[in-house]
């Protein structure tokens, strides 16, 4: 671990795939500059890569980074674990961050915990909110002040703890794609960038990469002014048609609660919720859905939400401004009449997906 | 000994089931009342493990740290397949976060000396995804996150499939390794009938010490003690005695454990109300709907 270091920098890893920043690096320089200023200190970003790193720089410094600390060598090509691992624990022990920031992706939730383990630091995962505040620990009388506190929803999602770390810097945390709003990126702004030389003295890589697919996800949740989703309630995948049609109609995205995802209805492209996409859309039409918590996570800060299902004590209720209690088989056809009928829909778009033939297989 | 596998499980509040008696009158949830089940994806993991020692030989020695009662994992590891069940258990461990977790198994683990250890990618309470990968970093064992198949395991290099979400990784590693799996890797064996009728009978040191204590409660420390130690070996003749281990058997330092040894700490934690908003209901008729979507154009939310 680094000692408690007031000066110390706030930092962002810039999670990036064959030279393209992710989107979550960006969302974090966003919240990374409020809590920089709280503290009163720079913000900054880790990039890693095999050389040619310049549109990353100069994005990074686009979305608020004062600085980029920059990492060139071939053995970070790929990501890994070992060699990220070590790259990173060497920029934190070289220039002492008070915080540190990564995605909570699969890259995020691999690299972290190693990190966290290897400086024997604390690190929680998944927050929902960051803030700068004061602690007390019960029973003591010594007051840390401006630690970073740390907001996550536990125990299903039926708890949110607030979780310090005041002691074992520094104080890291991972966070998922879409929970932080992206920042307006000022084009005239840059980044210093600060290049950190690494040798790896023949460090053999341990894991050998043979094949490395990735597929575009089929549907942009996050960029969708209206969702409508269907839930295990839709009762069968040919059901899933009046999702479509809605979604259709709306101009909007088709998303998916875990369930209807698992029961093979649509493509986990789809999934909305905890272990999904966090969503913020200006409507979100929720069918046949229950709400279990892990779900309402990921949509909860709808602008609107309406909620169809035939339970009138659904959970969704709970979080909707709107609710339709009766069958989505008979509502949903209903609701496209009205909105047929009702208006003409200005700039109806194609939805990015395609309609689903899937196989039912969740692992697309 | 070749393909020795390590699966390391929890015992977790049923988290996935919020609803009726799990819930307090004033609308949060009762942690207490939520019934305790095997971590889904440490499911995955055994069936990972039993599935390499079907088709390369091996071991398969399951590990868990919680209290006594957590022997209830190690009983249904027994039960699926598992071939030795160890528990971790430890006042001293109390309050333990995700590093002082790992560093503590890490710690077992090594007087294990596996060739491959399995976790779950996260448990369903913390859901943090954080133990493995510290596990893996503590050991010094090659960490191959998201398993979604072994494909080959031919000397001592692993194949593996890894599923990232958004697409897939071949890789291959040399053992050493740690391996998480998910939830989409495998479906569980189910508990076999057999097994169950044998180790439903299995039960760990701590177990034994609480029956005996039930059961003679007059008698003095001695005569529970000789009793112990006789129950205990008949077990173990039996093969039923589940292993035990606290923080001194383990070589554990203390200043990594328990409270003292978590980096993290709870500021405060909040009940979330599951009810209550501005909420307004509309009839599922022609009429009612139609008044909804009126609304909805009215104040440009849709149109």
């Amino acid at each position: 671990m680094i000692a408690v270091n007031r000066k110390g920098e706030v930092w962002v890893f810039a999670e990036h795939e064959g030279g393209t920043l992710s989107e979550v690096p960006l969302e974090l320089l966003g919240k990374g500059r409020e809590l920089a200023d709280s503290l009163g200190v720079p913000l900054a970003a880790m990039l890693l890569t095999a050389g040619e790193g310049e549109a990353m720089v100069r994005r990074l410094g686009q979305y608020g980074a004062d600085k980029v600390y920059l990492v060139e060598h071939d053995l970070l090509r790929q990501y890994q674990t070992a060699t990220y691992a070590r790259v990173v624990c060497e920029l934190v022990q070289a220039h002492a961050p008070q915080v540190v920031l990564y995605g909570a992706t699969a890259m995020g939730r691999d690299l972290a915990p190693t990190v966290a383990s290897a400086l024997r630091c604390g690190l929680t995962a998944d927050c929902t909110d960051l803030q700068i505040g004061d602690h007390t620990p019960p029973g003591g009388k010594e007051l840390h002040r401006n630690l970073l506190l740390q907001i996550r929803p536990a125990f299903g999602g039926s708890i949110i703890a607030t979780i310090v770390n005041y002691d074992r810097w520094p104080q890291m945390a991972t966070v998922r794609e879409g929970v932080m709003v992206m920042p307006e990126p000022d084009g005239r702004a840059r980044a210093t960038v600060v290049r950190h030389p690494v040798s790896f003295n023949g460090f053999v890589a341990p894991l050998r990469i043979l094949e490395s697919q990735r597929r575009e996800k089929k549907v942009n949740l996050k960029a969708a002014r209206v969702i409508v989703a269907g839930g295990a309630g839709v009762g069968t995948r040919e059901g899933f048609r009046l999702i479509w049609e809605l979604a259709n109609c709306l101009g909007g995205a088709v998303g998916a609660s875990r369930a209807a995802i698992d029961l093979g209805f649509v493509d986990k492209d789809h999934q909305v919720g905890q272990t999904g996409t966090t969503v913020r859309p200006a409507l979100y039409v929720a069918c046949g859905i229950s709400g279990a918590v892990q779900h309402r996570a990921g949509m909860e800060e709808s602008a609107k939400i309406l909620a169809i299902n035939i339970d009138r004590s659904a959970p969704i209720f709970s979080v909707a401004h709107y609710g339709i209690v009766g069958d989505l088989r008979v509502v949903i056809p209903r609701l496209i009449r009205a909105i047929r009928s009702g208006a003409r829909i200005e700039g109806l778009a194609e939805p990015l997906g395609e309609r689903s033939a899937a196989s039912g297989d969740a692992r697309g | 000994m070749a393909n020795h596998c390590v699966v390391c499980v929890k015992q977790v509040p049923d988290t996935k089931r919020l609803s009726g008696q799990a819930m307090k009158d004033d609308g949060t949830v009762n942690r207490a009342a939520l019934p305790a089940i095997f971590n889904p994806e440490d499911l995955n993991a055994l069936e990972t493990a039993l599935a390499i020692r079907d088709r390369w030989g091996g071991t398969v020695t399951v590990i868990t740290m919680g209290l006594p009662k957590a022997a209830d994992v190690l009983r249904e590891s027994l039960f699926r397949g598992a071939d030795r069940g160890i528990l971790i258990t430890d006042r001293r461990a109390a309050g333990s976060d995700t590093l002082a977790t790992s560093y503590i198994l890490s710690c077992a683990v090594r007087r294990l000396a596996p060739d491959l250890v399995l976790c779950g990618r996260q448990a369903i309470d913390g859901d943090t995804a954080q133990v493995g990968p510290q596990i893996a970093e503590k050991l010094g064992y090659t960490l191959v996150t998201y398993l979604d198949e072994l494909l080959d395991l031919r000397g001592t290099t692993v194949r593996a499939r890894r599923n990232l979400g958004n697409g897939f990784e071949i890789v291959e590693a040399e053992l050493p390794v740690l391996l998480t799996v998910v939830d989409t890797a495998n479906t569980p064996r189910p508990p076999a009938a057999r097994r169950v009728m044998k180790f439903k009978k299995a039960r760990c040191r701590s177990e034994v010490e609480q029956a005996i204590a039930r059961e003679l409660p007059a008698g003095t420390e001695d005569e529970k003690a000789t009793e112990v130690a006789r129950r205990s070996l008949a077990l173990a003749e039996r093969g039923l005695l589940i292993g035990q281990w606290n923080l001194d058997e383990i070589g554990a330092d203390l200043t990594w454990c328990g409270l003292k040894g978590s980096p993290t700490k709870v500021h405060r934690v909040q009940s979330i109300v599951l009810a209550g908003g501005a909420y307004r209901e509309f009839e599922a008729s022609e009429d009612g709907v139609a008044r909804l979507v009126r609304e909805l154009i009215e104040d440009h939310t849709i149109g």
